[in-house]
């Protein structure tokens, strides 16, 4: 059938730069660039270009540009390119249309309507280049109060299992078969050179990564894949996964194509199958059997870890949320609906779920009221950028953030949105092992070592400006932000009074 | 569910800025002397305030009411008046009900009226829960829902005078020479971003529990977002409140000692904590984890007393001054060394205290001297 999709981008190629040296050609790994040996010149395939960038950046002499192609449809405000698009590729294939990425859609993104405070004479900013500045956090359950033995100084209370963080900012869950081992093991040196934690996501630790464990959170999720008792205790922190922001109420899709020896080792399941995990947990079909797998997991773990659980951020988060709380779960792990996948129907992923600041701001306030907030530490995903995100989500509540497609852009991730090809040219979601060689780990794990300090320092830089010194002053201190542009009933949901008030 | 947004401060529903002098003074033999001295120090340090809020604390007051609590109420309105004595009357015993004695104030306009009540809890209406339980319940109530009403202190054997002047001229208006007490805190405010108004000055009470204090607390946000979880009615929208509530929480609810709340509130810095013992490091790393929203950040130095004690500290990077002074049994803390001075010209000795540490006066008690505190720091 000829395809009636027009080519999205223009590959904009320097005669007078360019040397025939192929290095685009061998860079592209989705047949874009090639050698016309006939007439000795490099050419371009333009309907493949995905606007990664790869070629662009290691062209020797810059003679690429890639540029949107400037196809204009006739106006139409209801049928926008997108959309004619989607409807011609379905007539084309008969499918679900698979898409990589978060949600790219332009629902309002809150943090770019909150505004942080600083301190203006009456009480000093501190600075934290020549005062001590503290963003250390610890994630676990805690109790109401400290009891002392009677009349000494001598603690009575036995605090469940803690884990420090030394920067409140955690690598989020992606899985192994997602993104390569490469990937995986630059995330893990990261964590524990920045003294955080990164997740397996659901596809199981492969045993190179054990060594990691320290700073590893390991997740169990509706497949199941890669889950034993070894792994379990290989980490810090278990982490159940019900939901993804991403793609809420469905499972995790990791196409045969991405299933390699080593993926298929790892996760426990034939080479070369697909690796879908059922929507819901088979043994979780209401609050009292999560329960259930939650005691199962700090069981098999002898109370030693904390347990999350993590959901997509819903409508009836805050009540969810309030429930997982009183079934056990040290740690809760809200999802938004930017939160990003390796791959997810693209109607789930731009329709379903719900804004995380909302959802933060609605779980914080009602696990206050119900006098439970101190009962787990909320961990925050879903679209966080900068640390200025950071530091509002810690305002609004959050006890720390996950950061997924950012860690991603710092290895190189352009958002071009193809994780789901499994061909990613920046050797990040793929598990061709000429691509995934792209990614060196000591390389990796430096970039996001330097993302992490560069946020911490300004993070830092927020804290002492408000004239405050320690992390755990901004959490949950919404008066720390003001909001502008907002409708009265979204300043009341995020409990942020309006700039200027 | 809570209301989280109630607010009984008229005057604005921000949180009040403000800055001021603070003095504190007390006869560790609980050897009483009247407000003579303390108007004098606190008057010295008038450049300190604006004129908008002054206040005076005293304990070992009513000596021959001590068993009862004693209740100062400031009313706005006559309706306020009728409706606060009717309530009381429903749950308490009124044992004694009089005007406070004043003198007319040239620059004290407007006074509002304020009252002082000897109250016996009745047994039949606090059930289960403890007396103190039950004052502060009904002092909440006072506040959030007897309009023009206000409750300045609601201890035994003590009493808060406060009100909208400079405090020398709150002291002459209350007659506070004629009383006797072993122990005195006063306060002038600065305000910067409310009017002043009667029920803002300082003391702030509830129970025997008083706060001075000096300072912007920036964590407020989050301190008082701990406390309501609590079932605190943080109303006032003061930093003052907010203290005094976690003051109440932690020593009177979760019966922790003085020293431990001065580690809550100005903890030391996580690398400082891990060059403790081990015992020490366990310990202060789980008041950090189980109390991180009751650090008090920000500049702040407070006078905290309650019966028989009273306690002063600065936050952990000491950004507001507390200077102590000790003379024989009697302990001085103030806000400048020059208020001490002026009314003991031969102090043993003065210092100023470190970032967080607290500076405790206990009755019978004898006074930790100088050294002896800077040696537990460095050690």
């Amino acid at each position: 059938m000829k395809t009636y999709m027009p080519s999205k981008f223009i590959v904009e190629r320097d005669s007078a730069r360019c040397i025939q040296c192929q290095v685009c050609v061998n860079q592209c790994s989705f047949d874009v660039n090639y050698y016309d040996a006939a007439d000795g010149e490099v050419r371009s395939r333009e309907q493949n270009c995905v606007a990664c960038h790869r070629c662009v950046v290691f062209c020797p002499t810059d003679a690429l540009t890639i540029k949107n192609n400037p196809l204009d449809y006739r106006e139409n405000y209801n049928w926008r390119p997108e959309i004619i698009e989607d409807i011609i590729k379905q007539a084309e294939t008969g499918g679900v249309l698979l898409t990589g990425m978060g949600n790219d859609k332009g629902q309002r993104i809150y943090w770019d309507h909150l505004l942080l405070n600083a301190s203006q004479v009456t009480n000093p900013s501190i600075d934290p280049l020549r005062e001590p500045m503290e963003l250390v956090t610890y994630l676990g359950r805690k109790p109401d109060k400290v009891e002392l033995e009677r009349g000494t100084l001598k603690l009575k209370t036995k605090l469940a299992p803690q884990v420090k963080l030394e920067v409140p900012v955690m690598f989020a869950a992606m899985s192994y078969g997602a993104v390569s081992l490469n990937v995986h093991e630059s995330l893990a040196r990261a964590a524990t050179a920045s003294g955080t934690l990164w997740n397996t996501g659901e596809g199981g630790l492969h045993t190179n990564l054990y060594k990691y464990g320290n700073n590893t959170i390991v997740q169990v999720a509706s497949g199941r894949f890669g889950v034993h008792s070894e792994y379990l205790n290989a980490g810090r922190i278990v982490e159940i996964k019900i939901g993804q922001g991403a793609k809420p109420g469905i499972g995790g899709h990791l196409p045969g194509e991405k299933v390699s020896a080593e993926v298929a080792l790892t996760r426990m399941i034939p080479r070369g199958t697909d690796a879908l995990s059922p929507f819901p947990h088979h043994d979780i079909y209401s609050i009292e059997d999560l329960v259930q797998l939650i005691y199962a997991l700090k069981e098999a773990t002898n109370y030693t870890k904390p347990i999350s659980v993590k959901i997509a951020a819903v409508h009836n988060s805050a009540a969810i949320a309030s429930g997982m709380v009183r079934a056990g779960a040290d740690i809760i792990a809200l999802d938004g609906i930017r939160g990003s996948t390796g791959a997810a129907p693209k109607v789930i992923r731009d329709n379903v779920g719900i804004p995380i600041e909302l959802a933060l701001a609605a779980v914080d306030t009602r696990l206050r009221q119900e006098g439970i907030r101190n009962q787990a530490s909320v961990i925050i995903s879903g679209g966080i950028r900068n640390s200025g995100d950071v530091a509002k989500a810690i305002a609004l509540g959050a006890d720390a953030v996950y950061i997924g497609t950012a860690a991603l852009m710092a290895l190189g991730c352009t958002c071009c949105q193809q994780c789901h090809t499994g061909k990613c040219a920046w050797g990040i979601c793929t598990s061709d092992l000429a691509l995934t060689k792209r990614i060196n780990p000591e390389i990796g794990a430096r970039r996001l070592t330097n993302l992490l300090r560069g946020w911490s320092i300004e993070i830092k830089d927020i804290l002492g400006g408000m004239g405050i010194n320690a992390l755990e002053s901004l959490r949950g201190n919404r008066l720390a932000l003001r909001g502008v542009g907002l409708t009265d009933t979204e300043l009341e949901i995020l409990g942020v009074k309006m700039a200027g008030s | 569910m809570k209301d989280i947004t109630r607010i009984n401060n008229p005057y604005g529903e921000d949180k009040a800025i403000e800055s001021c002098s603070i003095f504190g003074m007390m006869d560790t033999t609980g050897k009483r002397f009247s407000g003579e001295g303390i108007i004098k120090a606190i008057a010295n340090m008038h450049v300190r305030g604006n004129g908008l809020g002054g206040g005076f604390a005293a304990y070992g007051l009513y000596p021959e009411y001590a068993d009862f609590y004693a209740f100062h109420i400031m009313y706005m309105s006559p309706e306020g008046k009728t409706d606060t004595e009717c309530f009381l009357k429903q749950k308490f015993e009124v044992v004694n009900a009089e005007e406070l004695p004043t003198r007319p104030t040239i620059t004290i306009v407007n006074p509002p009226l304020v009252r002082r009540y000897f109250l016996k809890v009745k047994k039949q209406e606090c059930r289960e829960q403890s007396e103190d339980d039950f004052v502060v319940n009904r002092v909440m109530d006072i506040n959030t829902s007897i309009r023009d009403t206000f409750v300045f202190s609601s201890g035994k054997n003590m009493g808060v005078f406060k009100g909208v002047g400079y405090p020398e001229e709150i002291g002459g208006y209350f007659c506070l020479e004629n009383y006797e007490g072993y122990l005195w805190t006063a306060h002038g405010r600065f305000p910067t971003n409310t009017p002043g108004w009667w029920g803002g000055a300082h003391p702030f009470n509830i129970l025997d529990w008083t706060v001075v204090h000096n300072g912007e607390i920036s964590s407020y946000g989050i301190n008082r977002r701990y406390l309501e979880q609590f079932g605190y009615k943080c109303t006032l929208q003061t930093d003052t409140e907010v203290i005094t509530y976690a003051v109440d929480l932690l020593v009177r609810k979760h019966s922790l000692p003085i020293e431990i709340m001065a580690k809550v509130f100005a903890p030391p810095f996580w690398d400082d904590i891990e060059r403790r013992s081990q015992e020490d490091r366990e310990l202060i790393t789980v008041l950090r984890q189980v109390y991180g929203s009751l650090l008090m950040n920000g500049p702040f130095t407070i006078i905290i007393a309650h019966q028989g004690e009273m306690i002063g500290l600065t936050d952990r990077i000491r950004l507001r001054p507390l200077t102590a002074g000790v003379k024989g049994s009697m302990l001085y803390l103030s806000s400048e060394e020059a208020s001490i001075r002026l009314i003991c010209h031969d102090l043993d000795e003065t210092w100023i205290p470190m970032g967080g540490e607290p500076i405790i006066g206990s009755l019978g008690k004898p006074l930790k001297s100088k050294e002896t505190t800077l040696a537990g720091k460095v050690a």
